[in-house]
């Protein structure tokens, strides 16, 4: 097939790898015992898994006023988690469909842990409004079905019912998408397999065999749930903004959230992908597979959107001030100098001043710089939400009700719980699927293999162009 | 189909390009070609082996437009018919309130009713048992499968010929 190439591409397979050799990596790591460094982390995540837990059943026993959160405060650490646990699950799907409809061959080397990692956040987000709700076992009056209660039907017109519907669709074509791409692999992991773990791997590969048609029906179906999962999770966090923007609170009521908090959504979604691969690729060994030029992709990506989160700062700062509206102007005032000026300050360095250092192509492709910015951008994005929700609501309109809040051991325990889900998740994922889709690095070895192209092809004389 | 057997001759190749060289031979021989198994999607195959475009994506069109249309109008009778509730003094009937769930709703059927469809019409479910030929297929192996089930020992050598002038890697019979 004759096609365009481009003349400079980057090698994105490295290490002279065939076939044989690509499944020999990718699988290996199912298949062995786990490492002593797993088995500590799986331990110290399942103990924040179990602290999780307790936290949840107190909650439910006592009720949510064992919770910082007060009359004036009413969102604050719960809601502050939720849209941060959001953002996070944004950078798989924008790896797998919007770098899938763009052509962007380097996505093949993240994609399947980047989606994990989506569907995992989003079952840690999902955990807060629930709770939130308070009689939790009432939660199913979200979904609207012909009922017995009049029928009494969910309110349509309310931005945190259109944040159900947001939320459920993404969560459930998300795991689609991950676990069609998935199908093949398990095929390759299940045609290795003996005995009982074959059984079971055949039951998850659903019977694959890798004949022409499916694969020619697997690649529509890619194809097309990627052109439809693009406006979806753009839809995602704008209609998180919009729980915030159609309120009638000054310092929530403006038209530049939606883009502003899904820029923010992929910011922070990439620091967090890039926490997890920097870790992934050493602990199993795929250096070769996510190269330093792929963090170099997602440091350029993440540059780009926290700049365009700065300048979101920014112009919110001045359209309060170019507003002429005093209560617009003290919410900004507030939320820069107000109680929580710490928090904004922190909220400013780490995801506006931080990754500025990414203009520099040596700090972008060292790992340890990509590593620390990476947590730096993930605490920042965290005071991002806190700034929006907690400091805009402790200064309302009465003064008199105005109010601090702190969080008590409970709601730390939750956040600092779900972290240990998210990790007890992930981990078990990368002892029982291949982390990098071994089918689709296959199909790029002939354009991104380092023995057909760069430095090494050239100097062996297998260099096409 | 899972109580007839067929026996299949097929032949293993170590590239994607011995295949595709391969499938051009036989289409000049006019040998029948059963299917063709690849460890991963082979750009330029499909046409080679005259398989038509998917159709999959109009469904997905349909689908998708039955989800939008289920949803605005679930909406819009619960809440003009059934139950309309005033809120803040809003129309009943309020059209763009109800944009973002009919979206939603759009790309949950589309989704949904297209990853259904691909695993009903590829035959594939959970349970499912996978008439592989070789374990090596969905590692590094290229296979081109011929259906030998009433072939006569003629066609059988006419093929085993092919597979070693196509440089086949190793050429098998397999009843499945």
């Amino acid at each position: 097939m004759s096609q365009a190439i481009a003349p400079v591409r980057h090698v994105l397979i490295e290490g002279n790898k065939s076939y044989h050799q690509i499944t020999e990596d990718l699988v290996s790591p199912t298949e062995k015992a786990p490492s002593r460094e797993w088995i500590v982390a799986f331990g110290l995540a399942a103990s924040f898994l179990a602290l999780y837990v307790f936290a949840i059943v107190w909650t439910v026993w006592k009720g949510i006023g064992e919770w910082g959160a007060n009359r004036t405060i009413n969102w604050a650490w719960d809601i502050t988690n939720f849209v941060w646990w959001i953002g996070i699950g944004h950078a798989g799907t924008l790896i797998s469909a919007i770098l899938l409809i763009f052509r962007q061959r380097w996505r093949t080397g993240v994609n399947r842990a980047a989606e994990a990692m989506t569907i995992f956040a989003v079952i840690c987000a999902g955990q807060f409004p629930i709770f939130h709700m308070g009689r939790v076992w009432l939660a199913f009056f979200i979904m609207p079905f012909p009922n017995s209660r009049g029928p009494l039907w969910a309110n349509f017109n309310s931005p945190l019912l259109w944040d159900v519907f947001a939320i459920s669709t993404y969560f459930s074509v998300s795991l689609l998408f991950w676990y069609t791409g998935l199908v093949p692999d398990l095929a390759t992991v299940r045609d290795r397999a003996k005995g009982f773990r074959r059984k079971i791997y055949d039951t998850f590969s659903f019977g694959w065999t890798g004949s022409a048609k499916h694969w020619q029906r697997w690649e529509a179906l890619s194809l097309v749930l990627a052109g439809i999962s693009t406006p979806l999770v753009l839809s995602v966090h704008t209609i998180v903004s919009f729980d915030f923007a159609t309120s009638v609170i000054p310092g929530w009521h403006t038209t530049i959230f939606p883009p502003y908090f899904v820029a923010g959504a992929v910011f922070s979604g990439f620091a967090m992908v890039q926490t997890l691969m920097v870790i992934t690729r050493k602990v199993l060994n795929l250096q070769e597979y996510i190269t330093i030029n792929h963090i170099e992709s997602m440091n350029k990506v993440i540059v780009l959107t926290g700049t365009i989160v700065g300048v979101a700062y920014l112009t919110e700062l001045f359209m309060a001030w170019y507003s002429g509206y005093i209560y617009e102007q003290f919410a900004f005032y507030n939320r820069v100098f107000g109680v929580y000026w710490w928090a904004y300050f922190g909220m400013m360095f780490c995801n506006v001043v931080s990754p500025q250092v990414f203009w520099s192509r040596k700090i972008r492709r060292s790992i340890w710089w990509t590593f620390f910015l990476s947590i730096v951008i993930n605490i920042g994005m965290w005071f991002e939400r806190f700034v929006i929700i907690a400091t805009t609501l402790a200064r309302d309109f009465l003064p008199s009700s105005w109010s601090y809040y702190r969080p008590t051991w409970v709601e730390i325990s939750i956040f600092t719980g779900t972290l240990g889900l998210f990790f007890f998740c992930y981990l078990i994922f990368t002892r029982v699927a291949p982390v990098v889709a071994i089918a689709e690095v296959k199909a790029i070895l002939k354009i991104a293999g380092d023995q057909y192209i760069g430095e090494k092809a050239n100097k062996n004389g297998n260099g096409k162009h | 189909m899972a109580a007839q057997s067929n026996k299949v001759l097929y032949g293993l190749y170590n590239d994607e390009e011995d295949l595709k060289s391969a499938v051009k031979v036989a289409n000049a021989a006019h040998l029948d070609i059963m299917d063709v198994f690849t460890p991963f999607p082979v750009h330029g195959l499909d046409p080679l082996l005259g398989l038509k475009e998917s159709r999959l994506h109009y469904l997905g069109f349909i689908y998708g437009a039955i989800g939008a249309t289920f949803g605005f109008l679930t909406m819009s009778w619960i809440f003009t018919r059934d139950w309309p509730i005033m809120v803040g003094g809003k129309p009943y009937w309020s059209v763009p309130a109800f944009i973002p769930i009919t979206f939603e709703m759009t790309v949950l059927f589309a989704a949904w009713g297209m990853t259904i469809t691909f695993y009903t019409i590829c035959g594939m479910w959970p349970g499912v048992k996978a008439n592989t030929l070789d374990d090596r297929i969905t590692d590094d192996k290229f296979c081109m499968a011929f259906d030998v089930t009433s072939a006569s020992d003629a066609d059988m050598d006419g093929i085993k010929g092919f597979f070693q002038k196509t440089n086949a890697a190793e050429v098998n019979i397999k009843t499945i």
